[in-house]
């Protein structure tokens, strides 16, 4: 039987390709509006969710306090924060539709599976707008899967959709590689929700050369765009900066792909950074860490060899979150760089003239403290004190990919927009492969989950329409 | 693995958790944790005794292998937990039955079912294999003052050698004696292990047999606990009766030591068998296989003491009562003799961690 056979029955309702929270969204949802849904999760069973395991929380309107969030997160100043971190770079219309249905996401989340803690020490500053997963990104995945699986969708791990047929805008089947074999899965509408390409080495190479060589993966291996590669051959009409991704500084001895959050280290504005040959290249106390990190994984990526190492004293241990490779030690500054392998003498002259340049103050690391730094290019504006008090670490710092702003434009009912702008009737994308609709630059906390939860949602509901009219 | 590796590989798994903290609304171990920078053998032997084994960390760990970080916290600390209780046994030369106790406590069962048994045959009136009743009829078979001393006896040495296990574990997790005896701590910690706070997962109950949050195991544990707690009291009763009173066993079925060792018998014993079946279902990955057998070995016994003394209740009339009075005896010596180097000692040791834990967390705010 051939696909042009009008007799043929499709293989499933909907198609929903990608394992992660948007994709599962969407196929919790077309589910329960009655559609038979595939879902192809091309990671194996334990590494299935792709960059949502990482995840830890979602923020989300509520205009009043629940047991795990405190007070209310209104739209305007919802809107007001995207602002600030987009720097304007978005598309009102669909943020605001993301921030109005993202309402009171917590209850549909824990109707779900989702369960939610109160934060503790170390994300309070976040126990306004952002709820908690119980156990992070990976029990949430858990949570949906089994919810899923009970609304008799169709999980299929190791599959992964290596092309997608699309004929003047209309979805026909996904050509799918499973366990080694190839084969058509056909479909009356198809969500994409597979995320962003940051996995995939090659297509990093092709923007940054041979630096990007020396970046590291922090999310799933699996989230190579090879479904946002293919929608963008296929018509659809791309958004976002294809040159731009979120990074931070991370530690350089972390796996090349999936380290998540242990690799991060919060000590830079507590001590100096400099590069291979020994100097200081930024403001490490331009601002407090939460509203800098972001900065630093260009930084490292723009100095030689696209590394860098963060040098603090004894005194400063303690101020920051524990990272999960011990520092380098050493009993003196220039016994510190030896170990690292930088110049010894170039790394003492840096020390010694920081030294001399701090000023006195009174150290805060609660508020932008007055400690800062005179006389000295770049400049430490603020927690500046001196390297002094032995012994001495240091921690190699390298650029830490979290993802990439390529994206796939939609409108307001998540149908991926062709070229010519016109949207396509049944091929849907939420989640990281759209979330550059939204997010033109910047981060903000536990809102790349909210946009995925929201457009998961919307385009399982629109896929599942589609089909049932 | 030696005592010395379980240790490193706690050490490794805790400094990775503690990078990442996803996990700190499971249970006390995380905010433990947090308290820290570096892990220590002190300390962790501390947190390998405050881990419940909810293993809710292990389902949530992005971690876990064949992530590369093979994070495994409830294998690493229930492993670690295991070899803790073998360094805090007192007297030392016993803290070997910790290593086979799957073995030492049958061999201590059938040890002590030989010896009451050829007791009672030798020592009952008219054999073991007959019908007695009234008052006294109990110590017809093994007389009343043997009887005492034995289990006096057993009892004594098993709380002298528990206190001494105590000790060793303040000292062994650098515990000072007044952080431990002060009220208030203790306090908190006995409203833990009443609760079970720590197998409640948050609200959500903890992942066992498998994946699926569940009450069930915390329910079954309460069945044992409560049960022990009501079969404890029937003893106390039925001494307070015999040696107070001068009423001698058996009593009548409405009676308080009845009462009580029967409700707390069957709710042991439906806890008990509980705990085999999801035991048996359970994943096995996050699991101590080593430590298997010493678990298998202490729900078996308590499920012999329970199984005897109800088979002894409701058969006491008959000709069989005094072969069951002597299995049930010998199942009691047993369960006394390996009480301080068995499975038993996890109530010690985790009531001791929670007091730690009460301490250290106040002090944090």
């Amino acid at each position: 039987m051939s696909l042009e056979d009008p007799l043929r029955r499709e293989d499933c309702d909907v198609l929903v390709i990608g394992g992660g929270n948007a994709a599962l969204c969407a196929a919790m949802t077309a589910a329960e509006a009655g559609a038979r849904v595939i879902l192809l999760e091309s990671a194996p069973r334990s590494f299935r969710g792709g960059n949502s395991r990482h995840t830890r929380n979602l923020r989300f309107l509520h205009r009043k306090p629940t047991p795990y969030l405190k007070d209310a997160y209104l739209e305007e100043e919802f809107w007001d924060d995207l602002m600030l971190v987009t720097g304007g770079k978005t598309t009102e219309a669909l943020a605001r539709l993301v921030i109005r249905e993202s309402e009171d996401l917590g209850e549909w989340m824990e109707a779900h599976g989702a369960m939610f803690q109160p934060p503790l020490r170390g994300t309070l500053h976040l126990a306004r707008t952002n709820a908690h997963f119980l156990g992070g990104g990976k029990a949430l995945v858990n949570a949906y899967y089994a919810t899923a699986a009970r609304l008799g969708v169709e999980i299929r791990y190791e599959a992964e959709a290596v092309d997608l047929e699309v004929e003047n805008g209309r979805f026909r089947f996904a050509r799918v590689r499973e366990r080694g074999a190839e084969r058509l899965v056909s479909a009356a509408a198809c969500v994409c929700a597979a995320g962003g390409f940051q996995a995939d080495l090659a297509w990093l190479k092709e923007i940054w050369g041979e630096a990007a060589d020396r970046f590291v993966i922090r999310g799933s291996p699996f989230d190579t765009g090879r479904v946002l590669r293919t929608l963008l051959t296929r018509g659809a009409k791309a958004v976002g900066d294809p040159r731009q991704c979120h990074a931070v500084a991370v530690d350089a001895r972390a796996p090349r792909f999936d380290g998540g959050i242990v690799t991060r280290l919060d000590c830079v504005p507590f001590g100096i950074v400099v590069n291979r040959e020994g100097k200081r290249f930024y403001d490490e106390g331009e601002n407090f860490w939460p509203k800098r990190y972001a900065i630093w994984g260009r930084l490292v990526a723009g100095q030689p060899g696209q590394e860098a190492f963060c040098l603090i004293d004894a005194k400063a241990l303690p101020l920051f979150m524990p990272s999960v490779f011990p520092p380098v030690t050493g009993r003196t500054i220039g016994e510190l760089a030896a170990n690292l392998g930088l110049p010894v003498g170039a790394v003492e002259e840096t020390v010694a003239a920081f030294n001399r340049a701090v000023r006195p103050g009174r150290f805060d690391p609660a508020r932008l403290d007055d400690c800062a730094t005179e006389g000295i290019a770049p400049p430490k504006s603020h927690w500046a004190q001196p390297l002094d008090c032995p012994p001495f670490y240091g921690y190699p710092l390298r650029p830490g990919i979290t993802f990439t702003y390529l994206g796939v434009a939609v409108d307001e009912r998540a149908r991926v927009l062709r070229e010519d702008g016109r949207p396509c009737e049944n091929l849907f994308v939420a989640g990281e492969i759209m979330s550059g609709n939204i997010l033109g630059q910047g981060y903000m906390a536990g809102f790349g989950m909210t946009i995925g939860t929201v457009f998961g949602r919307i385009a399982g509901r629109e896929a599942a329409r589609h089909v049932r009219g | 693995m030696s005592a010395d590796e379980l240790l490193r590989e706690a050490e490794r798994v805790m400094t990775i958790c503690n990078a990442c903290r996803y996990c700190e609304g499971f249970c006390a171990v995380f905010p433990a944790m947090e308290l820290r920078r570096t892990f220590a053998a002190e300390e962790l032997r501390y947190l390998a005794n405050l881990c419940h084994n909810c293993r809710g960390c292990w389902y949530a760990c992005q971690y876990a292998p064949p992530h590369e970080f093979a994070v495994n916290v409830p294998r690493a600390l229930a492993a670690l937990r295991r070899t803790t209780w073998q360094e805090f046994a007192r007297p030392k030369r016993f803290s070997g039955l910790f290593r086979r106790n799957g073995l030492a406590v049958l061999a201590a069962g059938l040890a002590a079912a030989a010896v009451f048994l050829l007791w009672g045959a030798l020592s009952a009136e008219s054999g073991l294999w007959a019908a007695r009743s009234g008052a006294g009829a109990f110590y017809r078979v093994i007389p009343y003052g043997a009887m005492l001393g034995v289990f006096s006896a057993l009892a004594l040495g098993a709380l002298a050698a528990l206190a001494a296990g105590l000790f060793s574990f303040l000292r062994q997790t650098g515990t000072k004696a007044s952080e431990f005896f002060a009220p208030g701590h203790q306090l908190r910690a006995l409203k833990d292990v009443l609760r079970l706070t720590y197998l409640e997962g948050g609200g959500h109950g903890c992942n066992y047999p498998d994946e699926r949050f569940r009450h069930g195991r915390r329910r079954l544990h309460h069945l044992v606990f409560y049960g022990f707690l009501a079969a404890f009291a029937s003893t106390t009763a039925a001494a307070f009766y015999d040696h107070v009173l001068g009423l001698p066993a058996p009593y009548p079925w409405l009676s308080l030591p009845v009462l009580l060792g029967l409700g707390g018998g069957l709710a042991m014993t439906a806890g008990l068998c509980g705990l085999m079946v999801l035991k048996a279902r359970m994943d096995h990955e996050p699991a101590d296989e080593e430590g298997r057998g010493m678990e298998l070995a202490f729900l078996g016994l308590l499920l012999a003491v329970n199984g005897t003394g109800l088979l002894l209740l409701f058969l006491r009339e008959t000709a069989a009562m005094g072969v069951l009075l002597a299995l049930h005896l010998a199942a009691v010596a047993a369960f006394f003799a390996l009480l301080p180097y068995g499975k038993f000692v996890h109530a010690l040791y985790r009531w001791a961690a929670l007091v730690k834990n009460a301490s250290e967390q106040s002090k944090a705010g």
